[in-house]
């Protein structure tokens, strides 16, 4: 259970589910072993959980296959430091139907849902502590939207993606921003927003923002949660129906038994006793004193239960939830946020692995990683981009603002901007590429040029 | 009665905060040693450092040092912490004394009432009736005795008397005396000191550089530093930890959520309750022993978040003899349950009962036309306000604020809701405002032995206008809150707010010229005191669930209930 009365849950997604990073992952790369910055995914969540000293957690994959894969890679790297219990859920199911799946598993106070694709240094205890101290039903992190290198263009993504900004959300915030008010992703909300008015009467006032991205990190109550789910099967996604649901109906949620029946809109909900009892505060004094104690001392918790913990302005959040992400994230990851990854930058503001071999007159940039045991030939150019490892590239190629993944082989002369290359990959002579994501082991022919496509093998297509 | 007359002209004024060099002579007075109250003439309020022979006295009595003017009010600020043996004695020795002098009528009427009670407790620890103190009837056996005790060396006087006074008594006594010495107060200017606690502290503090330098000796951290680093260490090992209970109070302290000293007290209590409900005692250790080590620390921790008020060292002082009074044939689980009683029978008694009694009280005394007054936002003058205005009683309120907390807002806007006539002012328009006030009602943090009220900073100034406007002052405070201690000034004792508070005007975003100070700057320091100390001069009454009593009778109820906490 750890310290606190606090458990964790990482929902490191599946194979399967994350559509929108096709053809990055496949069945053989789960999302959560996708390389950022040469490591996998997950490990920047892992190892954001262990800075913050939380030695027992949950991971949740969707898919058997993912998850045998994932639990090796953990067991290897984290053996010793981290209690790990890698749990398996059907590929279709969403992320609250996997929080459902792993319910019994969860016996402590509260826990703190995250979501495995993010790459932050937020610390987590400060969420943590928030939701305690607000004694909230759930506490979301909400960061400033990353920003975007606009002027360097963006890796992948097809023509309309790219001048669009990626999904952000529109959040309500009552005036202390501390309280969360409205939630929802903008696909969601057409012309209007739909409020309850009970809702702003008590908060007064609200703040609608754009500018803030839900980090899909939550704190929740247990027992609040977990009736929720149980008597409502319709919620399917913690980021779509959960936490919309639960923001709706704070007042009825967080508040005493007394104030709930007064609440107006008690009738079209189920509402369990065990659901009370568990909001209800610990004390076991009389009820006369309790009321009493609650006039008398004005400890009038505030009636809204939903809280928002917005992330310092220095800090990194972001999440890889789409190849424009993948992107932003990787150069990042090599940038601004270098120590998010451990490694060690030379003077050149960059880090080569001291056994990767560069040729004559090759030059790599600031800001790039290249991954242990590649080999570039002479007079290649390497900007603002992150090589795998063992990676073989011939001479004269240049390389802007791509990701290529580990033992991919490209040849002489070729150039590869805002692209991702994925592992096994062959790129012969001449070949060029630009927003173009290739796939796993996927030939690319000389002499070819290839402008803002998905490069897929034929008979998958 | 001299002294009374001169309180207003008098810049006596001055003590309270603000003490200018010119009064420097009030400080050297402070450092005369306690043996003096001895010779004071008004030592029934103020009991003497337990001297039970001649010898100790003596020595006092020829003190070289010079003593001023026999003011009562002259006591460094020091926990007045004694048994009782020998107190009455002492009392008496005093009462005489003072008659000589001319007492005060106020101080005639103490020492009146400490004989009655000390006779009355007398008789009933004859009939082994449990003494007006027990008014739970829960002050058990050891307590009886020791208010006996008491109470038989006035009433079987000299046999016993002098038999107490042999050898092995006084060793026993001197022991006693050693263990009386309250422990120093961390002086935050001392820096081997500081240092050597923050080793120990769990939260990482950076303590302010540029302090006032009056309140060097009061803690003042940078604001900001505290809460990251407790909230980094939130998964922290339990061993480490404190209880989850006392941590959510913890961080609520700090971010300023819960405030309010009963709040904050309750608050803290029902921490404690979880806690020891949670508790279970490791192995090879003993469970008086190590929930006591638990519950240091822990109230160490509260410490760190936010310097504990009087009131709340007087809860976890209950607590703490409630431990460790615990009958020893006890199962851990029965103990448990009986200390979770103590502390549901503490709230309710010295808080809940308590404020309905003191409504009770002071609802009398506000009549049909009356125009109360109020400083700040105290819960139980808003409900006394309320239950006046329930009874039909016709009358208006002055809420009167200050910056930088403007708490008297919230006050303000739950008189509105329940349909009070209010107005409301800022503290600067008292003097205007006074005329029409007919009543002062005031909370108070704490009422100190010598019937100074420590209360919201501003209070002083509020009692002073109205003292001067012959405005009765009536402070309202449960008896829990009262201490021995004795205090002359808000200086030796204080807590320092955040400073950055000051900085921004609310209302007046054009006031930016202090934004962007830094406390490096070694032209500007600034200085957000939270409490202050009124003088009793300036109190008319001070309403507590016994009753209304003079400030002045403050340290009769202390003596008597204090048999009700340990001895």
């Amino acid at each position: 259970m750890g310290a606190m009365n606090f458990q964790v849950v990482v929902l490191a997604g599946g194979g399967g589910l994350s559509k929108k990073l096709i053809p990055l992952v496949s069945k053989d790369l789960p999302k959560a072993l996708l390389p950022v910055g040469n490591r996998p995914l997950i490990s920047y969540v892992l190892e954001l959980l262990e800075a913050s000293n939380i030695k027992d957690l949950i991971v949740v994959v969707a898919g058997d296959e993912a998850a045998t894969q994932v639990e090796n890679w953990i067991s290897n790297a984290f053996d010793d430091r981290l209690n790990v219990e890698v749990v398996s859920v059907p590929e279709d199911h969403e992320t609250a139907d996997a929080l459902r799946k792993i319910s019994h598993r969860l016996t402590a106070d509260d826990f703190l849902v995250v979501s495995g694709d993010l790459v932050s240094d937020v610390p987590l205890g400060a969420v943590a502590a928030a939701h305690r101290r607000q004694d909230a039903v759930v506490t979301a992190l909400l960061c400033g939207r990353p920003k975007l290198n606009s002027s360097e263009g963006s890796t992948g993504g097809s023509s309309k993606d790219k001048t669009k900004l990626p999904v952000s959300d529109v959040i309500g915030l009552d005036s202390t921003h501390q309280h969360l008010l409205f939630l929802a992703s903008s696909g969601q909300v057409e012309k209007e927003l739909r409020m309850r008015r009970s809702l702003l009467r008590v908060a007064g006032n609200m703040e609608i923002r754009t500018d803030l991205v839900d980090a899909h990190l939550y704190a929740f109550k247990r027992v609040v949660v977990q009736e929720v789910l149980d008597s409502r099967p319709g919620i399917k996604c913690i980021k779509r129906d959960l936490v919309p649901f639960l923001i709706r109906s704070q007042l009825r949620l967080g508040s005493s038994p007394v104030t709930a029946s007064v609440s107006e809109e008690g009738s079209d909900q189920p509402r369990g006793g065990s659901l009370e009892n568990g909001v209800a505060a610990v004390s076991s004094l009389t009820d006369e004193v309790s009321t009493l104690l609650q006039r008398v001392c004005s400890i009038k918790p505030s009636p809204l239960k939903c809280c928002a913990y917005v992330a310092s302005p220095g800090k990194f959040c972001a999440r890889v939830n789409s190849l424009q992400a993948y992107g932003e994230v990787n150069r990042a990851v090599a940038d601004e946020v270098i120590h998010l990854t451990g490694y060690k930058v030379s003077t050149h503001n960059n880090v080569v692995h001291e056994t990767a071999a560069t040729g004559s007159k090759t030059t790599v940039g600031p800001y790039c990683l290249v991954g242990e045991g590649s080999e570039m030939g002479d007079k290649c150019r390497i900007k603002r981009s992150v090589v795998g490892r063992h990676c073989r590239i011939g001479s004269n190629v240049t390389i802007v603002n791509s990701v290529i993944m580990d033992y991919v082989t490209i040849q002489d002369f070729c150039s590869i901007q805002s692209s991702v290359v994925c592992s096994n990959a062959l790129l012969q002579e001449r070949s060029s590429l630009k927003d173009c994501q290739v796939e796993a082991s996927y030939q690319v022919e000389a002499n070819q040029e290839y402008r803002e496509e998905a490069l897929v093998k034929k008979e998958k297509a | 009665m001299e002294r009374r007359g001169r309180a207003v002209i008098d810049p006596k004024v001055r003590q309270v905060g603000f003490v200018t060099p010119g009064e420097g002579t009030d400080l050297i007075n402070l450092a005369i040693p306690l043996e003096q109250g001895a010779n004071s003439p008004s030592p029934v309020l103020i009991p003497p450092v337990r001297i039970n022979d001649g010898a100790s006295v003596a020595p006092a009595k020829a003190a070289p040092m010079p003593v001023p003017s026999p003011t009562s009010r002259r006591h460094p600020t020091v926990d007045v912490n004694l048994p009782l043996v020998g107190l009455d004695e002492k009392a008496k020795e005093g009462k005489t004394k003072s008659l000589k002098e001319r007492t005060s009528k106020a101080e005639r009427r103490a020492a009146q009432e400490a004989q009655r009670a000390a006779k009355k407790a007398a008789e009933e620890s004859g009939g082994s009736k449990p003494t007006k103190g027990d008014v739970g009837g829960t002050g058990a056996s050891q307590k009886d005795s020791k208010a006996s005790k008491g109470t038989h060396q006035k009433t079987n006087s000299a046999e016993r008397r002098t038999s107490s006074s042999g050898k092995p008594a006084d060793k026993g006594q001197e022991k006693e005396k050693k263990k009386d010495v309250p422990a120093p107060r961390m002086q935050f200017d001392d820096a081997e000191r500081v240092a050597k606690a923050k080793k120990r502290s769990l939260v990482e503090q950076t303590e302010t550089k540029n302090r006032v330098e009056l309140f060097r000796h009061l803690p003042q951290f940078v604001h900001g530093t505290q809460l990251p680093s407790l909230e980094s260490k939130f998964f922290q090992d339990e061993s480490m930890h404190p209880h989850p209970a006392i941590y959510k109070v913890g961080l609520q302290y700090l971010t300023g959520d819960l405030v309010g000293g009963n709040a904050r007290c309750v608050a803290m209590l029902m921490a404690f309750r979880e806690m020891i409900q949670d508790y279970s005692t490791p192995p090879e250790k003993i469970f008086v022993r190590d929930l006591t080590q638990k519950i240091n620390s822990h109230v160490s921790f509260l410490n760190t978040c936010r310097p504990l008020a009087i009131s709340m060292g007087n809860a976890i002082k209950f607590l703490k003899t409630r431990v460790v009074n615990l009958a020893e044939e006890l199962s851990e689980a029965e103990a448990k349950a009986s200390l979770i009683a103590e502390i549901d029978r503490f709230i309710q008694e010295k808080i809940l009962y308590a404020d309905k009694e003191i409504v009770k009280h002071a609802v009398q005394k506000i009549r049909d036309g009356d125009v109360c007054l109020t400083y700040g936002s105290s819960c139980v003058v808003e409900m006394i306000l309320l239950k006046a205005h329930e009874m039909g009683k016709k009358f208006r309120v002055v809420v009167v604020d200050s910056r930088p907390k403007l708490e008297g807002k919230r006050l303000l806007k739950r008189l509105l809701s329940e349909g009070l006539d209010c107005t409301y002012t800022y503290i600067n328009a008292m003097s205007y405002i006074m005329q029409e006030v007919t009543r002062v009602f005031l909370g108070a943090a704490s009422v100190l032995a010598n019937g100074t009220v420590y209360s919201r900073v501003g209070t002083a100034s509020v009692a002073m206008v109205a003292h001067a406007f012959s405005v009765p002052v009536m402070i309202c405070c449960e008896t829990y809150k009262f201490h021995e201690r004795v205090q002359l000034d808000s200086i030796t004792a204080n807590e320092l707010g955040n400073p950055d508070a000051l900085v921004k005007v609310w209302g007046r975003r054009d006031l930016t010229d202090l934004e962007g100070w830094s406390p490096e700057d070694k032209h500007l320091q600034l200085l957000n005191l939270t409490y202050d100390a009124t003088p009793s001069d300036y109190v008319a009454m001070v309403i507590t669930e016994l009753g209304m009593v003079p400030p002045s009778s403050v340290p009769v109820i202390l003596r008597e209930y204090r048999r009700e906490l340990p001895g």
